[in-house]
C-alpha cells in the first residue's frame, strides 16, 4: 500500500515530520518498506500535442506519431498502446537526459524509421511504475511549455506492508486512524454529508441469492449520474495516482481509484448508457463468461458473484468490471456502485480466475461496512466537482450488516500475556482511541464494541495486541528464559545424536556434506527403486516426485562437479527418503557416493579407482559411529538394481533387517548421468538401527587383556572361487572362541597352482590364552580345529 | 728365563697393538685386530697362558703387567669401536637423506554443510535455555499444517504460502509438503501434556523459485508453553538467542507488531545491520533486518490441541536456518546451498571436528 505524505496530511492533522511518522508506522505494525522522495527535473521536457498517429509499416506494435511541440513538428516512433491523436503528452527532445536511465536521448532509427525524440512514460520520468503507456496530460496543458509546469509531483511516497488482518489499512484513512490512535495527531474527516439526489433514476437493483447465501453481497448501493463530462482528470489527481504507481485513465475511473486508496473503499462505475435494463446481483449461471476490463474473458463458476443486467454478467463482484459497460471519454451517464462482497468468496473467485486487483485486495480482507454510504457520498462530491452533471437519488439494495457483538476483556489478561500492566483508565482510553466502544461492566472487566472497520479484533488476545501495540512493543521489558535444572539434560534424543555423529564420521572420512531436494525426476525415482510420490503442482518436471533414494541427486551433483574439473568427488547426505504418501512414511537415510579415483596423482601413492570396498568401508564406519557392534552385522552379496549386479552388497542385522545397501553404480546409470569413471555409493537406513538403549549407567565390561604372549599362525586355504570370503572368516572365528583373538585375510590368489575354479585365501590367525602361555601342542590342536571348521563350512583344504 | 717377556718387550707389544687398533679403518679390520690380540689364539692371550711357566714371584708381577696390557688394549678397541660405529652411522644417515619438502601423502578433508552446522549452533544455544529438539514428517495433513494453526481454508495467509500439494489425500483433502515447521508444534502438543519447551529444525517447502527463494529450505520452530511465559520472556529468549548466535553482545534488536494466524499478539524481530559497498554487516548500524516471526501462541491453536488457554500460555517463533547461516557466515546466494558444488562446500563448509558448543564457543 502506497500513499504520499501530503495525502496522509489530508486525513491527519499532525506536527510530526516524515521520519517520526515512518518510525511510528513501523512500530505500530505497518511496516514501512520504502520511502521515495521524488522530483526529477522535468523542465527540459515539453508538453506536446499528438496530431497524427499511423501504424509503423514494419512493426505491428509501433506507431508513427506526428507531434506538435510548440511550433515545431517532430516525427517520433512510439510503442505505447495508449497513444492516440489529440492527446497531450510529455515530449523528450533529442539530447535530454532520461531520468530513469541517466542517459541522453539519441536520434534513433527504429525499424527503418527515424525517431526524433520520445513520448515519455511515467517510469521513464521516475514518476511512477507505469511503463506500458505514456503519460496523458490534461487537455488544457499548454503545448510547448516545460512539462514541469504541468506535472505536479506529489511526494514523498511511503510504501507500507499491510498484514493480512488489516484490511482497514488499505486506505489512507485507516493509516491516519492508526497514527491518531497512537497520539501522533488528530484525525480529520472527509465530507461525508449526504448529497441530495436530484432525480429518480428509474433503475432497479435486486439481490438475487439463494436462501442462506445472502452474505455473498449483503448491501449494494447504486447511484446514477447524468450530464457528466469525462476526460483526463485534473493535474492534482493525476499526480496523486501517478505517485502511487497507478496510471490516470479518465476522471471517472481516476475517482474510483482515488477513493479505493483514500478510504479503502473500492468503487465501480458502469457506463449507464451501455447497461441494459435493471441490475441484479446473483451467482454466475452455468457456462456464463465475462469479458473483463483487463481485456481477458473469464469463464465463471456458479458460486461466483456477478452484477448482471438484461444482457448477462457485466461485472465480477468485488474483483473487476466488465468491458461492455466500461466508461469511455464519451461517457455522460454512469451508475456508481458501492457494495459489500463476501471476503472468502471474493478470495476464492479471484484466486481461481487468477485476477489480482485493488478491489479484490480490499474485499478479501474485509472492507468497512460502515463506509458504504459515506463512501458513496464522498464519491458523489468528487464526481460532481470534477465531471459536473447531476446525481440521482441513491438506490439501496440490502442493508448494512449488523455490528459485531461486543465481548468482554479482563484487564489482567494484559499483564498475564504481555508482562506489562496498564491502569484501567489507560486501557479504556487506548481502546476508545482505536474506535472501540468501551464500558466497564465488572471490576477489571471491560465490555468492548469493535468499530465497523476492525474485523480482526474478536477476543482478549487481540485486545492485548492492540494495547501493547499502542503502548509500544519496545516497552515490554525482556525477561530471561532459564532452564529449570542447574545442569541441562541433553537436548537431542539418542536418535538425533546418532545422526549428528554420523554426519561428522562421514565428514571425517573425507566426504563433503550435501543438502539436496526432497523431490526428484520420476524417471530417476523409478531407476532408484520407487515410482515416487507425485506432487500436484511441482515446480518443474525434474522435481515432481518425492525421492525414494538419496543417491540420484548426489550422483548428478558428482557429475556436475566432474564437469567443473573436480574429477574425484565424495559427497554424503543425511535426510529423508519417502516410501509412501502418508505423513510418516519416510525414513532417515545416510547416503554417500564416491566417483573417480581415491585421490589425485601423487609421487608416493599412486591413485586407484574407487571401488565397492570404499563404499562398504564408509557404511561400516558410519555404523561404528553409531556404536553398532560390527560382529552383529552380516554382509551378503545382494542388492538393488541400480548397482552393478556383481558388485553390490547388503549389510544385514539378523535375518530380516536390511541396515544398508552398497555397491558400484550400475554402469548404464553412470553413463546416463554423465559420470566419468567409476561411481560407488551406499545408503544406510538409520531408523532401522536398534534403538540406542536408555540405560541408567554407562559402565563397560572390565578389560581382560591377557599378559601371556600371542601366537600368530598363517593358513593358506583353497576354496571354490564362488565361496564368499566372509563365510570362511566367520567359520574360522568360530573355531575356537576362547583362543582366537583376531582373524585377518591378507591375500587372495587365483591362478597357477590352485586349480581351475578355485582360489586361495591366506588368513593370519592370532591365538592367545587368558591364563597361560600356549604350548606347541595346544597351538597344533587349535590349528587343526581351524582347518576342520574351514573345511566344514566351505570345503576348504590347506594349500599344499 | 725360559718364557715371558721382558718389560720392554711388553711395552713394545702394547705400542704395536695400540697402533694396530688406531689403524683399523673399519669395524671389520678392528675385529681382526681384536681376534689377533685378545682372541683365544691372540697374542695377549698367549702371554697370559705362558704365565703358568713362571715362578710364583715373577708370575704375579708379569700377571699384573699382562692384565694391564689386556685392559689397555681392550679399552682402546672399545673406544675405536665406538668411533668407527658412529662414523658408519653418520655415513648411513647421509645416505638416507630424503627431500622433506616433498608433498605429504594425500588425504581428502570432508565438510559439514552450513545448514547442519548452524542447526547445531542453534540447538546448542536453545539447549542452554532448556529446550529440546522435536521433529515431524515432511509430508503433513491439512490439519497439522493449516487447520490446527488457525489458518482456515480461504484465509489469505494460506494462499500466500505457495503450498506444494501431493496427489494423495487424507480425509478428502490433499496432503501437503509442510510449508513451515509449525506442524511440529501441533504434533508436540498432541503427543503429551504441557509444559512444552522445544525447537524443531527441519526441511520446509514452498512452491516458489527465484533469486531469493528455493522450493525447499530450512526452518527452526520454537515453542515454549507453561503457566506464566509472556511476551517479556519471548523478547528475552530471542534477544539472548541472536546475541549468542551472532557472538556479539551488542546486537541491536527490535520487535514490531505483525500478523500470523497462529499467534496473538504477533511480532517480527529485526536485528541491527549496516550495508556498505554491497556487504551486509550484522550487529551494528542504523538499518534493520527482519530475522524471524514470533508471538504468543493463539488461543485457537491451544484449543485445537485441547490445551486450555485459560491455564497455559507461551510463545512460538519460526526462523529460516539457511537465512541466518547466510547472515552469519556471509554466504551470498541461497540457491547455492542446494547445489552440492565441492568448491562451495570446501569454502563455506565446516571441518568434521568443529562441533559447536556453548562452553567452547560456537564458531572459530
Amino acid at each position: 500500500m502506497k500513499f504520499t505524505l501530503p495525502w496522509l496530511r489530508e486525513h491527519l492533522e499532525t506536527e510530526a515530520g516524515l521520519e517520526e511518522i515512518v518510525d511510528r508506522l513501523t512500530m505500530l505494525g505497518l511496516e514501512v518498506e520504502a520511502v521515495e522522495t521524488r522530483g526529477a527535473d522535468l523542465s527540459p521536457f515539453k508538453v506536446a500535442l499528438v496530431t497524427e498517429v499511423r501504424r509503423h509499416p514494419d512493426a505491428e506494435r509501433l506507431s508513427l506519431c506526428r507531434v506538435d511541440t510548440g511550433g515545431e513538428l517532430a516525427e517520433v516512433v512510439c510503442g505505447a498502446p495508449n497513444v492516440h491523436a489529440g492527446m497531450k503528452a510529455v515530449f523528450a527532445p533529442v539530447g535530454v537526459v532520461i531520468p530513469a536511465s541517466g542517459e541522453a536521448l539519441r536520434r534513433a532509427r527504429i525499424r527503418g524509421v527515424d525517431s526524433n525524440g520520445m513520448l515519455c512514460s511515467a517510469s521513464e520520468l521516475l514518476l511512477g511504475e507505469d511503463r506500458d503507456g505514456i503519460i496523458e496530460l490534461p487537455v488544457d496543458a499548454p503545448v510547448g511549455r516545460p512539462a514541469s509546469e504541468v506535472i505536479r509531483l506529489e511526494g514523498p511516497v511511503i510504501e507500507v506492508a499491510i498484514t493480512a488482518n488489516r484490511g482497514d489499512c488499505f486506505g489512507v484513512l485507516g493509516i491516519a486512524r492508526e497514527l491518531a490512535a497512537a497520539g501522533l495527531g488528530r484525525l480529520k474527516h472527509r465530507d461525508f454529508r449526504p448529497v441530495p439526489g436530484e432525480f429518480e433514476a428509474g433503475l432497479a437493483i435486486t439481490l438475487d441469492f439463494p436462501p442462506g447465501a445472502e452474505a455473498a453481497c449483503p448491501l449494494f448501493v447504486g447511484r446514477v449520474f447524468r450530464g457528466l463530462r469525462n476526460g483526463p482528470s485534473p493535474a492534482w489527481l493525476q499526480a496523486r495516482l501517478t505517485a502511487i504507481g497507478l496510471r490516470p485513465i479518465s476522471t471517472l475511473v481516476d475517482i474510483t481509484n482515488l477513493v479505493t486508496f483514500d478510504l479503502g473503499r473500492p468503487l465501480h462505475v458502469f457506463d449507464a448508457g451501455r447497461v441494459r435494463g435493471d441490475l441484479s446481483l446473483r451467482f454466475a449461471r452455468p457456462g456464463e463468461a465475462l469479458a473483463a476490463l483487463d481485456g481477458k474473458t473469464y469463464r465463471l463458476d456458479p458460486d461466483m458473484t456477478v452484477i448482471a443486467d438484461a444482457s448477462g454478467a457485466i461485472s465480477l463482484g468485488g474483483i473487476m468490471g466488465g468491458e461492455s459497460t466500461g466508461c469511455t471519454a464519451e461517457t455522460t451517464e454512469v451508475v456508481l456502485e458501492v457494495a459489500l462482497f463476501d471476503p472468502l468468496r471474493t478470495a476464492s473467485t479471484g484466486r481461481r480466475l487468477g485476477i489480482e486487483s485493488d478491489a479484490r485486495t480490499r474485499f478479501e480482507r474485509g472492507v468497512d461496512p460502515g463506509m458504504v454510504l459515506p463512501g458513496m457520498e464522498y464519491a458523489t462530491r468528487l464526481i460532481q466537482g470534477l465531471c459536473g452533471g447531476s446525481a440521482g437519488r441513491p438506490i439501496v439494495a440490502g442493508s448494512v450488516p449488523p455490528a459485531r457483538p461486543p465481548f468482554r476483556f479482563r484487564m489482567q489478561q494484559l499483564e498475564r500475556l504481555s508482562g506489562i500492566a496498564l491502569h484501567g483508565a489507560v486501557i479504556e482510553q487506548h481502546m476508545r482511541s482505536l474506535g472501540f466502544g468501551a464500558e466497564w461492566v465488572e471490576d477489571g472487566v471491560l465490555q468492548l464494541w469493535p468499530p465497523s472497520w476492525r474485523h480482526d479484533v474478536t477476543m482478549e488476545a487481540d485486545v492485548v495486541e492492540e494495547l501493547v501495540r499502542l503502548h509500544g512493543y519496545d516497552r515490554v521489558p525482556p525477561m530471561p528464559v532459564r532452564r529449570t535444572e542447574a545442569i541441562g539434560h541433553p537436548a537431542l534424543s539418542p536418535e538425533q545424536r546418532q545422526r549428528a555423529s554420523v554426519r561428522r564420521a562421514l565428514a571425517a572420512r573425507g566426504l563433503a556434506e550435501a543438502v539436496t531436494w526432497s523431490f526428484v525426476e520420476p524417471e530417476l525415482a523409478r531407476r532408484f527403486g520407487g515410482q515416487g510420490i507425485r506432487l500436484r503442482n511441482p515446480i518443474n518436471a525434474e522435481l515432481s516426485v518425492l525421492r525414494p533414494s538419496l543417491l540420484p541427486h548426489l550422483l548428478s551433483a558428482a557429475a556436475r562437479n566432474q564437469s567443473r574439473g573436480q574429477a574425484n568427488a565424495g559427497l554424503f547426505e543425511v535426510g529423508p527418503r519417502f516410501f509412501g504418501a502418508e505423513p510418516g512414511e519416510q525414513e532417515v537415510v545416510a547416503a554417500g557416493i564416491r566417483v573417480g579415483q581415491n585421490h589425485g596423482r601423487h609421487w608416493a601413492e599412486p591413485p586407484r579407482p574407487v571401488d565397492v570396498f570404499d563404499a562398504r568401508a564408509d557404511a561400516l564406519a558410519l555404523l561404528a559411529s553409531c556404536k553398532l557392534n560390527a560382529d552383529a552385522v552380516r554382509v551378503i552379496a545382494d542388492g538393488p538394481g541400480h548397482y552393478h549386479p556383481g558388485r553390490r552388497g547388503r549389510l544385514m542385522l539378523g535375518p530380516q533387517t536390511i541396515l544398508a545397501e552398497f555397491g558400484e553404480l550400475h554402469p548404464a546409470i553412470a553413463r546416463d548421468l554423465d559420470i566419468t569413471g567409476r561411481a560407488v555409493g551406499f545408503e544406510v537406513f538409520l531408523d532401522r538401527l536398534p534403538r540406542p538403549k536408555a540405560k541408567p549407567g554407562r559402565s563397560r565390561t572390565p578389560l581382560k587383556a591377557s599378559p601371556f604372549p600371542p601366537v600368530d599362525r598363517d593358513f593358506a586355504l583353497v576354496v571354490a572361487a564362488e565361496v564368499a570370503a566372509e563365510s570362511l572368516l566367520s567359520a574360522i572365528r568360530g573355531a575356537d572362541k576362547s583362543l582366537i583373538r583376531e582373524v585377518t585375510l591378507f591375500d587372495v590368489y587365483e591362478g597357477q597352482g590352485v586349480g581351475d575354479g578355485m582360489k586361495s585365501l591366506a588368513v593370519a590367525v592370532r591365538l592367545q590364552a587368558q591364563d597361560h602361555t600356549l604350548t606347541e601342542a595346544e597351538i597344533e590342536a587349535a590349528a587343526k580345529r581351524i582347518v576342520a571348521a574351514a573345511a566344514k563350512a566351505t570345503g576348504a583344504t590347506l594349500r599344499s | 728365563m725360559a718364557s715371558g717377556l721382558m718389560d720392554v718387550d711388553v711395552d713394545r707389544l702394547e705400542r704395536a697393538l695400540l697402533a694396530e687398533v688406531a689403524g683399523a679403518a673399519d669395524l671389520q679390520a678392528l675385529e681382526q685386530v681384536r681376534v689377533e690380540a685378545l682372541g683365544r689364539k691372540g697374542r695377549v692371550t698367549g702371554l697370559t697362558r705362558s704365565l703358568a711357566e713362571l715362578e710364583p714371584e715373577a708370575r704375579r708381577a708379569a700377571g699384573q703387567r699382562y692384565n694391564q696390557l689386556k685392559q689397555t688394549v681392550a679399552e682402546a678397541i672399545a673406544a675405536r669401536w665406538r668411533e668407527l660405529q658412529s662414523s658408519a652411522l653418520d655415513a648411513q644417515l647421509i645416505a638416507e637423506r630424503v627431500d622433506v619438502t616433498l608433498p605429504v601423502r594425500p588425504s581428502v578433508e570432508g565438510r559439514i554443510h552450513p545448514v547442519s552446522q548452524v542447526t547445531d549452533e542453534i540447538t546448542a544455544i536453545f539447549a542452554e535455555m532448556g529446550f529440546s529438539v522435536a521433529e515431524g514428517p515432511d509430508v503433513e495433513n491439512d490439519f497439522n499444517n493449516f487447520g490446527a494453526l488457525n489458518i482456515p481454508e480461504e484465509h489469505p495467509a494460506r494462499q500466500m504460502m505457495d503450498t506444494f500439494y501431493l496427489e494423495a489425500e487424507q480425509n478428502g483433502r490433499p496432503l501437503v509438503l509442510r510449508t513451515h515447521t509449525s506442524p511440529v508444534q501441533i504434533r508436540t502438543m498432541l503427543a503429551g501434556p504441557p509444559p512444552y519447551r522445544i525447537i524443531a529444525p527441519g526441511r520446509t517447502y514452498r512452491c516458489d523459485s527465484d533469486m531469493t527463494h528455493t522450493p525447499m529450505f530450512h526452518q527452526v520452530e520454537g515453542l515454549m508453553i507453561d503457566r506464566r511465559t509472556h511476551m517479556g520472556h519471548l523478547k528475552g529468549c530471542l534477544t539472548d538467542f541472536v546475541r549468542a548466535f551472532f557472538e556479539r553482545d551488542d546486537v541491536p534488536v527490535r520487535f514490531r507488531p505483525s500478523y500470523f494466524p497462529f499467534t496473538e499478539p504477533s511480532a517480527e524481530m529485526d536485528i541491527g545491520c549496516r550495508r556498505s559497498a554491497g556487504e551486509l554487516i550484522v550487529g551494528e548500524g542504523d538499518d534493520w533486518l527482519e530475522i524471524l516471526g514470533c508471538g504468543m501462541v493463539h488461543p485457537n491453536v491451544l484449543r485445537a490441541v485441547a490445551v486450555d488457554p485459560e491455564v497455559w500460555q507461551g510463545f512460538a517463533f519460526g526462523m529460516g536456518i539457511d537465512r541466518v547461516a547466510m547472515l552469519k557466515y556471509g554466504i551470498p546466494d541461497l540457491r547455492t546451498f542446494f547445489e552440492p558444488d565441492l568448491r562451495w562446500l570446501r569454502h563455506y563448509g565446516f571441518p568434521a571436528l568443529d562441533v559447536p558448543t556453548t562452553y567452547g564457543g560456537l564458531s572459530r
